[in-house]
């Protein structure tokens, strides 16, 4: 049994529809990358996944059980907690703070919650900003923020929506070295990503989505490969590229 | 080892502000002085209506104009129990406080699906609503009130005719009450989870937060606290009816003092009460001959000035005063 089953999900607002009988499964300790064009949909599945949306029609089961219409808290408690996109600081409060936020959630006492926010605050290598507002950060330590808040929370699933988005080769280099010892830590990730390289390096297993549906499923290598998705979203230089890079050999 | 020393720094002045407070009564400025005594209780009292608002409205971030409502139940508890029923206070303060939680839950859990300003138009509703009713509800006295008859003056009847020094030690009792209970809040996970909330209620909720809950339980502690508050200030002017107590003018003191002092701090209520009681009831003594409000109109060019200035009130000034001084003291190294 996977740890997360996306079973026929649909989700429509009006009559857009933004996901599309949509059924995969995220298999425990590895790590899938949902890929697609803008506007495939992959944050609206995540939105239905983590709560925030109630589907139209479907059904999510996590860890076995059926988590479709519990509410956001109710999903992160269970384990499945995700990062926004758009990041989302609590701004007056320090980078620490926040970190406590989440770290709260596996108990009520003081001394164990903080020193788990400071485990994951040199994880995502943010020690030296811990006493610094939120608010104020640059948009990559904004980036490592969000992770290490949700990691924080004893996560069995992570769901990072466009962790590397807006980030410098460098910082994408460090995320994806954060993201490598997440997994060693026996943390699924399901990550929603634009950028190729990256999120081919790291991935067991790619979904594609397009026009809210799913078009592919594979192993990164079969995915570079797949028709469909080059037309749809990859193109055919970029495929040629990918493949003499080698990235994808180290996975396929 | 540096926060640590850092925390009982503030742990002292905490203390050693409860000091302050329990000795003032052995100076002569105050045991010679009614009036004194009175603005030193007024200060007290108001502070902790505005730190119990504060809860709510300063670090879980949701604005309420219906605090006078919570007080005006407390403050009918205990003169129902006194009036009414014959009984000493006690058991009317708890019953007070106990049901005006309950209020304010079943009052705030439709109220709290509405998002941002839209709660606090609901919550001005709610105080015209139980001023309207209090005012026809002759069991609990209409528009006359209850008015406390003699009862023996001490701790048992919580009232006192000659001196004040017996309410000022039960507002002083009241006063660290509520605010050792925000102070405890602040360091436990209760207050992280309030202003995770203020800060992004959908963040709070991706970390496991159920803000519904938060925001409830808030809410049943400020008005808890607030109603006895509101039991205080019956005892204190020996009579209770409604528009004395559950007004929007009422409303917006425990709102305006605490945005005066600084929202979501710890010291921000007593600093804006200490602030705004003592000017209202010197101007009020001295200037309320040439025509009522006088001491409001300072009021309100005082929170202007204050807001426009410095949004985060005279806890805000005072921090960039303090910050100011820092800088310069490691400039001159």
């Amino acid at each position: 049994m996977a740890l997360l089953e996306v079973r026929n999900l649909t989700m429509k607002f009006g009559s857009l529809v933004a996901c599309n009988d949509v059924s995969f499964d995220v298999e425990k300790g590895s790590v899938v990358g949902l890929i697609g064009p803008n506007g495939a949909g992959k944050t609206t599945l995540f939105n239905c996944v983590s709560g925030f949306y109630k589907p139209t029609s479907g059904k999510l089961f996590f860890d076995g059980r059926d988590v479709t219409n519990l509410p956001a808290y109710e999903v992160a408690r269970l384990g499945a907690v995700r990062t926004f996109q758009v990041v989302r600081p609590l701004k007056e409060m320090t980078v620490l703070d926040n970190v406590l936020v989440g770290a709260f959630l596996r108990g009520a006492d003081n001394e164990t919650a903080h020193s788990v926010a400071e485990e994951c605050l040199s994880l995502c290598r943010l020690e030296d900003k811990s006493g610094n507002l939120a608010g104020g950060l640059p948009i990559g330590y904004k980036k490592r923020l969000e992770m290490a808040r949700a990691l924080a929370t004893g996560p069995t699933l992570l769901m990072l929506d466009e962790a590397m988005a807006g980030l410098t080769s460098t910082e994408i280099k460090e995320a994806l070295e954060i993201i490598k010892g997440l997994r060693e830590r026996g943390i699924t990730l399901l990550v929603v990503e634009h950028i190729m390289e990256a999120i081919m390096s790291v991935a067991d297993k790619v979904v594609v989505l397009d026009g809210g549906e799913k078009i592919a499923e594979g192993t990164p290598r079969d995915i570079v490969e797949d028709e469909r998705v080059i037309k749809a979203y990859l193109g055919a230089k970029f495929t040629e590229r990918l493949k003499r890079t080698g990235e994808v050999t180290k996975n396929g | 080892m540096n926060t640590t020393r850092k925390m009982s720094r503030k742990d002292l002045f905490w203390l050693g502000l409860l000091a302050f407070f329990a000795v003032i009564p052995l100076t002569p400025w105050f045991s010679h002085s009614s009036f004194a005594q009175h603005v030193m209780i007024q200060v007290l009292l108001y502070s902790s209506m505005a730190q119990a608002w504060n809860i709510l409205g300063g670090y879980c971030g949701q604005t309420s104009f219906g605090h006078s409502v919570f007080f005006g139940i407390g403050a009918y508890g205990t003169g129902m129990a006194v009036v009414k029923f014959g009984l000493i206070p006690w058991p009317g303060i708890l019953a007070g406080a106990v049901i005006a939680a309950m209020v304010a839950v079943a009052i705030s859990y439709p109220c709290f699906k509405l998002k941002g300003h839209y709660f606090a138009i609901a919550t001005f509703a709610i105080v015209e609503i139980f001023n309207r009713l209090f005012m026809v509800w002759y069991w609990v006295g209409g528009a006359i009130g209850l008015d406390y008859g003699f009862t023996e003056p001490g701790w048992k009847n919580f009232v006192w005719y000659q001196s004040k020094v017996g309410y000022f030690y039960g507002v002083l009792l009241l006063f660290v009450l509520v605010f050792g209970i925000v102070r405890w809040i602040e360091k436990h996970r209760f207050g992280f989870y309030l202003r995770a909330v203020r800060e992004g209620q959908e963040t709070a909720e991706s970390l496991g937060v159920n803000s519904t809950r938060v925001k409830l339980s808030a809410m049943a502690l400020s008005a808890f606290l607030a109603a006895l508050c509101g039991a205080f200030f019956a005892q204190y002017n020996y009579r209770v009816d409604p528009p004395m107590v559950m007004s929007l003018d009422m409303s917006m003191k425990f709102v305006l003092i605490t945005i005066l002092g600084g929202l979501g701090t710890f010291y921000g209520p007593l600093l804006g009460a200490a602030l705004l009681i003592p000017l209202q009831e010197y101007t009020r003594a001295y200037l309320g001959g040439i025509g009522g409000g006088v001491d409001l109109i300072i009021f309100g060019l005082l929170i202007v000035v204050v807001v426009v200035y410095q949004p985060r009130g005279i806890m805000g000034i005072l921090d960039r005063i303090v910050n100011r001084i820092r800088r310069s003291e490691g400039g001159g190294k």
